[in-house]
């Protein structure tokens, strides 16, 4: 494979609700910034790719005003996924291995506020035998969790031993939405949002965009002092029918997993898209995580989730921990569908 | 260094204006049946899927290939899901070749489809936001204004858009998965059918169809040990620009024109009138075909219309193009990119059947969408690159 660094990150604040502006006000300084911080201009960029979804923007074609923001003129070689944005980087580093493109700008932008998520996520279930029931997002996670707390697989202890780790890391990302000291007794004396489900356990419902830019080879190393380099990348789908599905693990995040090589080598960072509690947990055991591993520095999808977004910003840190020189190796996850249905995992190497 | 692609499967459904036989994961399931089975291929043979589709909100289901992928075989295996305005079904087929030319993958099932039938796709075009202008005129109401300005621009006669008309559907009579059947198509009676957005009648319209149209794709080694032809992948190129900016020409957008270079200079194409045989193109309302034959630089500039009307673009002429029928015969929007795209590959396969040009070798596969600012082609042969 060829080797394709992601050699910039820019991502917006992630806000319960972006009073002012709409999707593409949010992206146009995601972009704008993410060009001048990597100092090129789009005559230097050969592919463009997005992740956003429609139905958030409550709109056909939502994604098309994103090319204002991307300036394409003159125009550009374009794809767009109705994926989160780390789709869209897939799809970049699939056509830079092809030698279509050099340099890439991938982006994913999402403005959830603007409807009700949990509602509108039952429009995703299969239309004839599930979306006339309206199970919302959060009620069949709900139901995820049931299974693995009367399993035994996880306790309730567990989950918000992560939301206290992730909104503590968080303090010290000025891009997190819910951040700082908490403690696990207090959380647990909350009452129950959707049992066994409480607030802490459920990522906040947030506005944002983030945007990354992808670069091969030499070109990577003269945009960036220590690219992160992509050593592997893989995604899996399984069935959307929650009974066919064994909801006590993330299957496909252990296939990807697996083909992305995460356990070639020690990984010393892992950024999760999972977006509540006891999915973090399953995402954890199945990227197979030691204890040496820090999880989530920036907080996670628990202390920020910008839909259509947040996949492509995991990736976005989890680069960033390698610039820094603060990890060797790092794991990126997005997710997508109900009860972690479509995983994706990318390894990040500085070498 | 890229792989070689080929098209070894294709398959379609019967289009048509409701598909009531068949739910959305059956439809997909028909198509992508008949394209393994072109292939000789079975579902574990496939390593990855690729759908595509138009808006969600033109079925009124929110990342529908969520629930649709186990139904063509997603299951367990990498799923990607495309969505480029009405150039999606030529961006995926896009997609799914790339994911065969990167190395990535050995053999990829594309699909992508619509069912119109389970909502209103003018409803869903039209949605009024707050902020924001609202034309709640559908496609036809946007392009009638850009076929008035190539008209004004090129002194094209104005029965041009009928002449397409009748010659598509014509062609959609050989055609057995074609929507439009219309034994008696003539020229009176594309004339007298009623204005809709002038100068567009009701007979130069595109219908409303549910359909899925579905390929297999695989590296050149696993590509030939079929027993049929295959079409090989040339070249594939996409452009887009925004929609609205000053001093943008919307009639002759610069995406398609540069689009058009692109991909010929990929190809090693120096005159695509001479050196492609035939093209399948994406004309939702009769005159996108002369206006496209000088987008895609195979006329001259304000020329495109002698094409149509001295009979070149006829299934009997020096350069066929919409064999098929087109989109005006039948547009599942989603796959109707998709649809030009494999019966590009079917013509170099000789496997188009009664819409065969004979000696088909080179062909193009074209699809546009959004307000005309969306472009993604690909060139397919007989022979290798």
């Amino acid at each position: 494979m060829r080797d394709v660094a992601v050699v910039g990150f820019v991502q917006s604040p992630s806000l319960r609700r972006e009073p002012n502006r709409n999707e593409v006000e949010i992206l146009v300084p995601v972009i704008a910034e993410l060009k001048k911080s990597v100092g090129i201009a789009n005559d230097q960029i050969d592919f463009v790719c997005s992740g956003s979804s429609d139905y958030l923007a409550g709109q056909s074609f939502a994604f098309v005003s994103g090319l204002d923001a991307v300036g394409a003129w003159p125009p550009v070689s374009e794809s767009h996924v109705e994926m989160d944005g780390a789709w869209a980087l897939y799809e970049a580093w699939v056509k830079m291995q092809m030698g279509y493109a050099e340099v890439a700008l991938v982006y994913g932008f999402g403005k959830p506020s603007m409807g009700d998520l949990p509602l509108t996520m039952a429009l995703q279930l299969d239309p004839y035998s599930m979306m006339p029931l309206w199970p919302d997002a959060v009620s069949l996670a709900a139901l995820q969790a049931r299974v693995l707390l009367e399993n035994g697989h996880v306790s309730e202890r567990e989950m918000a031993e992560r939301a206290v780790r992730d909104r503590k890391n968080a303090k010290s990302n000025p891009f997190a939405q819910v951040k700082g000291d908490f403690e696990v007794e207090k959380l647990l004396a909350a009452p129950h949002h959707v049992a066994p489900l409480r607030k802490h356990d459920c990522a906040p419902i947030s506005d944002g965009a983030s945007g990354i830019i992808l670069a091969a080879g030499e070109r990577a190393r003269q945009l960036c002092q220590r690219p992160a380099w992509i050593t592997g990348i893989s995604h899996i789908l399984e069935p959307m029918e929650l009974g066919v599905r064994d909801l006590t693990r993330s299957r496909s995040t252990e296939i990807a997993a697996q083909r992305a090589g995460v356990w070639r080598d020690k990984i010393d960072c892992a950024e999760l898209s999972a977006p509540f509690t006891h999915q973090e947990i399953l995402v954890e055991r199945a990227l197979g995580l030691s204890a040496k591993t820090r999880v989530n520095p920036s907080g996670g999808a628990l202390a920020g989730n910008p839909m259509m977004a947040v996949g492509l910003a995991r990736i976005g840190e989890a680069a960033q921990q390698i610039w820094r020189g603060s990890a060797d190796r790092s794991v990126a996850h997005a997710t997508s569908g109900p009860c972690l249905q479509q995983n994706l995992v990318c390894v990040l190497e500085g070498k | 260094m890229a792989e070689l692609c080929g098209v070894i499967g294709v398959g379609q459904t019967k289009y048509a204006p409701s598909r009531k036989d068949l739910s959305m994961p059956g439809l997909l399931r028909e198509a992508a049946e008949r394209a393994l089975e072109d292939a000789e291929l079975t579902w574990k043979d496939i390593d990855a899927v690729v759908i595509g589709k138009a808006p969600d909100m033109f079925e009124g289901v929110m990342m529908p290939e969520l629930f649709l992928a186990e139904a063509i075989g997603g299951a367990y295996k990498p799923m990607l899901r495309v969505h480029t305005a009405g150039s999606v079904g030529g961006s995926t087929g896009i997609v799914a070749a790339s994911l065969v030319q990167s190395g990535v993958h050995d053999r990829v099932l594309t699909v992508a489809y619509e069912k119109q039938s389970e909502s209103n796709a003018t409803w869903a075009l039209s949605i009024a936001l707050p902020f924001s202008v609202a034309t709640v005129a559908g496609a036809g109401g946007y392009f009638a204004p850009l076929v008035r300005g190539y008209i004004r621009r090129s002194g094209a006669p104005e029965d041009t858009g009928i002449r397409v008309a009748v010659k598509d559907r014509q062609n959609a009579l050989k055609n057995p998965y074609a929507h439009l059947q219309i034994e008696d198509i003539s020229f009176e009676k594309v004339a007298s059918s009623p204005m809709l957005w002038d100068p567009i009648r009701y007979l130069e319209t595109c219908p409303s169809s549910d359909g899925a149209c579905a390929m297999v794709m695989a590296r050149e080694k696993l590509a030939q040990r079929t027993s049929k032809k295959v079409a090989w992948v040339h070249a594939t190129e996409m452009r887009s620009e925004p929609t609205f900016f000053s001093g943008r020409d919307q009639v002759m957008p610069r995406a398609s024109l540069d689009n058009a270079k692109a991909l010929y200079k990929k190809a090693g194409i120096t005159n695509p009138r001479k050196e492609l045989d035939c093209a399948e193109i994406y004309v939702p309302f009769s005159w996108f075909e002369p206006m496209w034959m000088e987008g895609m630089l195979i006329a001259e500039r304000n020329e495109g219309w002698k094409m149509t009307y001295e009979g070149a673009t006829a299934l009997t002429g020096d350069f066929p193009v919409n064999m098929s029928g087109g989109v005006l015969s039948s547009n599942p929007i989603g796959a109707s990119g998709l649809i030009r795209f494999a019966e590009s590959a079917l013509q170099v396969r000789g496997m188009a059947g009664a819409h065969q040009v004979d000696g088909a070798k080179k062909a193009l596969g074209h699809a546009y969408g959004g307000g005309s600012q969306y472009f993604s082609t690909w060139i397919v042969s007989s022979a290798k690159p």
